[in-house]
């Protein structure tokens, strides 16, 4: 699969944002018929190197050259008339308009008397047929159907404008396995016809799944481009992010061992019957002081259910919950963090991180909640909570003044976590605490929590990633389908393998419809 | 969600977002039966003509608020755009200006104004609630300046016809019951037509629609915005001074403070024919109902004897009754 002229050529890109140099001399070449991965942590410049080449951001410095001609893109439209073409991680399309049109937008068929629906469709319909959606019917509101499938929408978009690139920004973080499967198809797809696709993901097992060609960047600078056969994954990690990466897999085999057996054998919090109408099927829960729960299960399964209903986010419709040997009821998130249970969302951005407020802000936010605003925490006491869990849970930069939505992922994660910390919880309930940050943040804040367990706290860990769950919990409780169907103690005989066993082998719909008739 | 499932079961595919520009329609038509069963003035071709020649200003208005509130956007200045054209126009044919060229001049000082408001708004990023609000305020000043007075047209200029009796279709002997039509329904019903076309059957309809969805998301697809949205608020504003021609030909004056208040009656309009006021849902047809619903309103309310004062509070619960139908559906979609 080698080409020897590549269809996009950027060289020596550099772009400044006042006071930080984003990109400094970066070089990436996209060849046509070839899935090339962009590698690097959160803060990288992926995401500017990918804004450089779409024309959101204009570049300082170097050069963009497109089939061989130099370009200057002063807009997504330039860009777009050069034949590349985004679906970015968030999906950008309009979710008012039908499939059909989504797809032609811009395109649409014309006749004498303007547009001509009927073949818009009709032109929408082969766009999407080539992209496996056979049975979709261009006319369906575009909000009827699955990211995934909006997905693979965009990409029908990007057939329309006849893109030779292709530029994938995250798109796999919000799929499960087998829509994953269905996007690398026509990935596939897509790059035999010679379309060049630049691939960003976070997940490394997909990479090497289906990308030929890789550039690694940090702290804004080109490291290396490589084929992928040739970069082994620990030499990768490494080069990523500038630091051995065998630290990472040691968390957790080691420190679980240290973790004490049964701290007490009344648990901190219990359920019984537990459950809500429509989001998860009634469950109980046992929760110690000193121990990880880790959740498992696909995208849907309940875990976020879980999460929330325990946190009072959502009221549940069914069950007790006893806390610290008290009943009680938890009818609202003001209510749960009174009774020292804390939440941290899956939702980092919408529900999570209040961007236009400081770090400092976002830190003694709950704090201050459960205060009530009559008592203001006093300056010195919110710096003294702000610096010591910005040195503990090493955010950075270290500057409690600077807006939140100006720090990466991992270090908005960290804050969000230090917020629920300074609430002093005796239960926290993290969901995907480490979705989307790079490894080095995602090592800090696993290591974090394990030694937040250490210290006598009950950690609810709910994560996509199975690798994480087996090496941070104590047990694990296993859901498919909206029901809890297994809970392992985490030993030795617990791997991935046994918990994917697991989910694909048990069967919940004779238990669901048992359910569903009382 | 009875009723939903039960469609989808006989198979009847009517957009839940259609449901109150149909609510709108079969509101307009219930009143207009209750208005003949009560008062029995009303389902008859007199009052329908008079209606339709009385009003056609307001469904100018009304297809030209369509257009920002498609995209999330509103324009605050089609009431003022209505008196400065006006003033001007008469004070023009007063003047003794042949009533073409005042046409002409009417239409270009709209479209200055919506220059304008796309100025602000594009190049000075405003939003368009706040740039329309100064466009307005400007508007009517001028108009101010102009003159405060109550400016009559001439006799026999070329200009009254348009808003005037209109020609006779059905001449009715017996009582004054005839279907009529004048120039101004003729020009209302062409802008219906065109904006429909423009909306539905145009890649810059598209975008509009796109906007609405998200701004952002249109951009990234690379759709014009940018000049959509000037087309948008040129499009409104100029739309404002036919509407304003139609009117003052039909009343045979202008002064400085007409049209005060009409941008939100075209609002109301809007809105009760079913756009949603966020943007991206909506049709042009539904805004025509919306008028023709805010039209009946006075003179239902009269014979009701309601008084004069009290009919904008009948006209807030309908918003109210619209907006909160709107909610529902949005609400039943989520679901």
């Amino acid at each position: 699969m080698t080409k020897e002229e590549p269809l996009v050529s950027m060289k020596g890109i550099s772009i400044e944002f006042p006071g930080v140099k984003a990109l400094d001399n970066v070089d990436l070449r996209l060849f046509p018929g070839e899935v090339h991965a962009l590698m690097g942590e959160n803060g990288a410049g992926k995401s500017t190197m990918i804004k450089a080449l779409t024309g959101v951001y204009k570049i300082n410095a170097g050069t963009i050259t497109v089939n061989g001609q130099n370009r200057i893109f002063n807009g997504t439209a330039d860009a777009q008339n050069a034949g590349i073409a985004t679906v970015y991680q968030e999906v950008n399309l309009c979710t008012n308009l039908s499939v059909g049109e989504n797809v032609m937008l811009g395109h649409e068929v014309r006749g004498h008397l303007g547009i001509n629906w009927r073949k818009t469709h009709e032109a929408a319909k082969t766009y999407l047929a080539q992209m496996g959606l056979t049975d979709l019917d261009p006319h369906t509101p575009l909000n009827e159907i699955s990211i995934a499938m909006q997905q693979l929408v965009a990409i029908a978009r990007a057939m329309v404008i006849d893109a030779k690139v292709l530029i994938l920004d995250e798109p796999t973080s919000s799929l499960d396995a087998n829509e994953v499967q269905d996007l690398f198809q026509i990935m596939r797809k897509v790059r035999d016809r010679g379309i060049a696709i630049l691939f960003v993901s976070h997940f490394l097992d997909q990479v090497y799944e289906i990308a030929d060609r890789m550039t690694i960047l940090r702290n804004g600078k080109f490291v290396e481009e490589t084929m992928v056969k040739d970069m082994p994954r620990d030499v990768l990690i490494t080069k990523m992010i500038g630091k051995n990466a065998d630290e990472l897999s040691l968390i957790g085999t080691k420190s679980r061992k240290e973790t004490p057996q049964a701290a007490t054998d009344r648990p901190l919090a219990s359920v019984r019957g537990f459950g809500r109408k429509g989001s998860i099927y009634p469950f109980d829960m046992d929760l110690f002081k000193g121990k990880i729960m880790g959740l498992a299960g696909l995208l849907g399964s309940g875990r976020t259910e879980i999460g929330r209903l325990l946190f009072g986010a959502d009221k549940p419709d069914k069950g007790t919950y006893t806390f610290d040997g008290k009943k009680i009821s938890i009818d609202s998130p003001a209510t749960a963090l009174k009774n020292r249970i804390a939440y941290s969302t899956e939702n980092r951005r919408d529900e999570g991180i209040i961007g236009d407020l400081t770090v400092r802000e976002n830190i003694i936010l709950a704090l201050q909640a459960t205060r009530g605003m009559f008592r203001p925490i006093p300056r010195k006491e919110a710096d003294r909570i702000v610096d010591k869990y910005i040195k503990e849970l090493n955010v950075r930069p270290a500057d409690p003044d600077r807006l939140i939505k100006n720090l990466s992922g991992g270090n908005q994660q960290k804050v969000l976590l230090a917020r629920w910390l300074a609430t002093d919880p005796e239960l926290l309930i993290l969901d995907e605490p480490t979705r989307g940050i790079d490894i080095g943040a995602k090592a800090e804040i696993q290591q974090t929590v394990l030694d937040l367990a250490a210290q006598g706290m009950s950690v609810v860990f709910i994560s996509s990633e199975l690798d994480e769950v087996v090496r941070l919990s104590d047990q694990i409780t296993v859901l498919k389908d909206r029901h809890k169907i297994d809970l392992m103690d985490n030993d030795d005989t617990v791997s991935q393998q046994t918990i994917v066993e697991d989910i694909a082998n048990t069967s919940v719909s004779g238990q669901s419809q048992g359910k569903e008739e009382r | 969600m009875m009723k939903k499932s039960a469609s989808r079961q006989t198979g009847f595919r009517l957009s839940p977002r259609a449901i109150p520009t149909v609510a709108a329609v079969v509101i307009f038509l219930l009143m207009l039966i209750m208005g003949q069963v009560l008062f029995g003035t009303y389902i008859r071709l007199g009052f329908m003509s008079s209606l339709f020649m009385d009003h056609a200003y307001l469904v100018i208005l009304a297809v030209a608020m369509t257009f920002p509130i498609l995209t999330g956007g509103i324009d605050l200045s089609v009431g003022a755009i209505v008196a400065i054209t006006g003033v001007v126009g008469v004070k023009l044919m007063i003047a003794g200006v042949p009533a073409s060229l005042v046409i002409v001049i009417m239409i270009a000082i709209g479209a200055v104004f919506g220059l304008l408001a796309g100025v602000l708004i594009e190049e000075f990023n405003m939003q368009p609630f706040i740039a329309t609000l100064s466009t307005m305020f400007l508007a009517r000043g001028i108009a101010s300046i102009i003159s405060t007075d109550s400016l009559n047209m001439p006799q026999n200029n070329n200009f009254s016809w348009i808003g005037g009796e209109g020609l006779k279709i059905i001449d009715n002997p017996k009582i004054s019951n005839d279907l009529s039509l004048n120039f101004g329904v003729i020009v209302a019903l062409v802008v219906v037509a065109v904006s429909y076309v423009i909306l539905h059957k145009t890649r810059t309809g598209r975008t509009i629609y796109a906007i609405g969805g998200s701004r952002s998301s249109a951009e990234l697809m690379g759709l014009p915005v940018k000049r959509t949205q000037y087309v948008i608020y040129l499009t409104s504003a100029v739309l404002a001074s036919i509407a304003s021609i139609v009117y003052v030909a039909g009343i045979g004056s202008a002064k400085n403070t007409m049209g005060v208040g009409w941008e939100l009656d075209a609002v109301a309009a809007v809105v009760i024919g079913g756009t949603l006021i966020t943007g991206g849902y909506g049709y042009v047809l539904g805004s025509v109902i919306g008028a023709l619903v805010r039209s009946i309103i006075d003179p239902l309310t009269s014979d009701f004897g309601v008084p004069a004062e009290a009919v904008t509070i009948v006209v807030g619960l309908m918003i109210l009754a619209f907006v909160i139908l709107q909610r529902l559906v949005t609400f039943v979609r989520k679901e």
